[in-house]
């Protein structure tokens, strides 16, 4: 993982709640390189956001992060939230599913634009505009001029998550984490905030992590894909290995329950059973036991760790992989 | 046109509906008409916006509408009122999109799947119950488990279950389920796809099956429908309409569904603009300004609805097809 702009080492975020402890993130480890996408794919609650906001270091007050992040060559578990603040807007970007909670929406696109980039770039006023005006116009917002002068609710939802992007991108970030960024959205403007952040990701060669529960959107659009389940990455490789070869049970399973267009209406799903686990009742053996197929032996009493077999950057946490299976 | 089958149980006449806000219309529905033969399965789809849930609401009357019929199984639902009104739409049932927000989450669930009995007028418990507990077991849920509960113990999946149930125990023959899996997870949206599959099946159920997943829309209709800016673009059997779009929107719509292969690279999407406002909607053709292959004509003639192919019906001057 030398060399990576960022690297997750051995991250665990706990959460106190009523209910007892919450193991939300569980020793995960993970890098993206300059100029390369990493997709996070995983079901409602598997622990997505917070492990971007432990990247972040946005974590709630009460959380307690352990591990290290490693980002541009300092750990950010030891910075202070001086420096955190001003890494986060100038190197490090984020884009959240929803647009609002990147914008504030008392204050113009123009203001939130020309504010962010004279805090982190020597920029006059006037200079600070003019690179506002580049940036809705890159982003694909018609008539940005006048634009500077709206308010984000007088926006589109499409419309709105394209100025968050213009608003992350504006201090040339070195890393966007982006968590969710399309599923409020629209197919088609979704194929568009797709497209607009691949091109924008190619021309600064900016590294990206692309949050989504949808293995659709990270199969075209990805170098490499970790899939979460539980807290836990349970799978991870390079995009294209991954869809030619799924090992982990559980990817396998995400990727059949998707409706798809070809096949014919009325054929029944291929649907998980089930739900996952009370994250505050930690299971012993494999998290997916319960709801996988292949379930046997030790996997209910286990733990199986994320391995690699035949290559190594194809990892994968299961007893039962699923090529082993084939002529065994 | 436009026929279904000879006898549909539920037809859409030139259905107008608007909304006023500060002194402006919205123009939601336009003009639609459809049909929906007994049995069948109709999807709806389109973007957010587009007037997909207002065309279900004054379908069962809880919009009214400014013009425009609807015909359920022969009887004109906008001129029905009282006693007569209320038996039709017994047999009319709806399922929304966020099963969490539409159960009271201060009643227990017995009481939820049952206030549909007791509003209709089923005075006996013995019989509310055993209607509840047969519908509630339909769904997957142990009745003796679940009846006595809160909603806020069960997950999103189950709520929509909880819900489904609800809709089912006046054994309705038309549902109307508006985007009932687009807040679930991957995983659990397949569960109730099947679910609403083997529920249509069992209770001979009739749906208009609202979303905006395209595939999702696939996997349980017979036919489709493609709505865009209040207005329908296309209506045809699903894996006919599918595989030879006639319309440029149903066509832009395919192209955007991700497809989950890193051997297919995503088509680079139109940089079209914002969609444009209900308030003040393009004239003549509602999809010009974002259509590719838009002229003069399109901009001055609105395009009505015309048989492109076998069962196939598109609003358009330059079909595809
Ligand atoms: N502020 C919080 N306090 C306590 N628990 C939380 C908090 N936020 C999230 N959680 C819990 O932490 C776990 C991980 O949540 P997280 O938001 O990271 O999931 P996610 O994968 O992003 O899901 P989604 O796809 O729904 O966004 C979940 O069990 C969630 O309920
Ligand atoms: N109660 C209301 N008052 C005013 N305008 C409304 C109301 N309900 C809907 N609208 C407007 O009518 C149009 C159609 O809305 P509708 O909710 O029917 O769309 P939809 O296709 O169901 O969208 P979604 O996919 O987001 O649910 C939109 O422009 C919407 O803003
Ligand atoms: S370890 Fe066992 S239960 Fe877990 S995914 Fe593999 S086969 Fe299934
Ligand atoms: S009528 Fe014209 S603008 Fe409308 S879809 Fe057809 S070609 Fe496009
Ligand atoms: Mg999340
Ligand atoms: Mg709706």
């Amino acid at each position: 993982m030398s060399g990576a702009l960022l690297s997750v080492e051995n991250a665990v975020v706990d959460l106190p709640t009523p209910r007892g402890n919450l193991r939300a993130v569980d020793h995960v480890d993970l890098a993206v390189g300059a100029g390369r996408t990493l997709g996070i794919v995983g079901e409602s609650g598997c622990g997505k956001t917070m492990l971007s906001r432990a990247v972040l270091q946005l974590l709630p007050k009460k959380a307690k992060l352990s591990g290290r992040v490693m980002f541009d060559g300092q750990d950010l578990t030891t910075l202070s939230a001086e420096k955190l603040r001003k890494l986060r807007g100038r190197s490090l970007a984020v884009v959240f599913q929803d647009p609002m909670t990147s914008l504030n929406p008392v204050l113009t696109i123009g203001t939130q634009l020309i504010e962010t980039i004279q805090e982190h770039l020597e920029l006059d006023l006037a200079e600070a505009r003019q690179r506002s005006i580049e940036l809705l116009a890159a982003v694909g917002i018609p008539a940005p001029e006048q634009r500077l002068a709206q308010y984000p609710h007088q926006l589109s939802g499409g419309m709105r998550q394209r100025v968050a992007i213009a608003v992350a991108l504006s201090c040339e970030p070195k890393l966007l984490i982006a968590d969710e960024p399309t599923t409020a959205l629209d197919v088609t403007i979704q194929a568009q905030i797709l497209d607009l952040l691949a091109r924008e990701q190619q021309r600064r060669h900016m590294a990206m992590i692309i949050i989504t529960h949808d293995l659709g959107v990270v199969a075209g659009r990805t170098d490499e894909v970790a899939v979460m389940y539980a807290g836990r990455v349970v799978e991870r490789a390079p995009t294209p290995a991954l869809f030619k070869q799924m090992r982990m049970p559980y990817t396998e399973a995400l990727l059949a329950a998707l409706p798809k267009l070809d096949v014919a209406p009325h054929t029944p799903l291929p649907a998980i059973s089930g739900r996952p686990p009370d994250p505050t009742r930690p299971l012993k053996g494999c998290s997916f036991s319960p709801r996988c197929r292949y379930s046997a032996g030790r996997c209910a009493s286990e733990k199986p760790q994320l391995c690699s077999a035949e290559t190594p950057e194809h990892l994968y946490a299961c007893f039962h992989p699923i090529a082993a299976r084939v002529g065994a | 046109m436009l026929q279904a089958a000879p006898n549909p149980l539920m037809k859409v006449e030139n259905l107008v509906v608007e909304y006023s806000v500060g002194g402006k219309t919205i123009h939601a529905v336009s003009d639609v008409s459809l049909e929906i033969a007994r049995g069948e399965t109709l999807g709806l789809v389109g973007e957010s916006g587009c007037g997909k849930s207002t065309l279900g609401r004054a379908v069962l009357q809880l919009r009214q509408a400014v013009s425009g019929k609807v015909l359920f199984d022969g009887h004109d639902l906008t001129t029905l009122k009282g006693e007569p009104l209320r038996q039709m739409r017994r047999r009319v049932q709806l399922i929304f999109q966020d099963p969490i927000a539409s159960l009271n989450p201060r009643r227990r669930i017995g009481d939820i799947v049952a206030e549909p009995l007791v509003i209709a007028g089923v005075k006996d418990p013995e019989e509310r119950k055993r209607r509840v507990a047969e519908v509630l077991s339909a769904v997957g849920l142990d009745p003796a488990l679940v009846s006595g509960r809160l909603p806020h113990e069960f997950s999103g999946g189950q709520c929509q279950r909880i819900c489904i149930a609800r809709s089912l125990v006046l054994n309705p023959e038309f549902v109307i389920c508006d985007e009932p899996v687009s807040a679930l997870d991957v995983s659990i949206r397949a569960q109730i796809l099947n679910l609403l599959e083997e529920m249509k099946a069992r209770y001979g159920l009739t749906l208009l099956f609202i979303a905006h997943d395209l595939a999702v829309v696939k996997a349980v209709s017979d036919r489709v429908a493609v709505m865009y800016l209040g207005r329908l673009c296309e209506v045809g059997p699903s894996e006919q309409l599918f595989a030879r779009p006639a319309h440029p929107y149903t066509a832009l719509l395919i192209e955007a569904i991700p497809v989950p292969d890193p051997d297919v690279r995503p088509t680079q999407s139109v940089p079209v603009g914002e969609p444009p406002s209900p308030i003040a909607p393009p004239s003549g053709c509602r999809f010009r300004t974002r259509c590719p292959r838009a002229d003069a004509r399109c901009a001055s003639e609105v395009p009505e609805l015309r048989l492109v192919a076998t069962g196939q019906f598109a609003a358009c001057h330059h079909p595809l097809i």
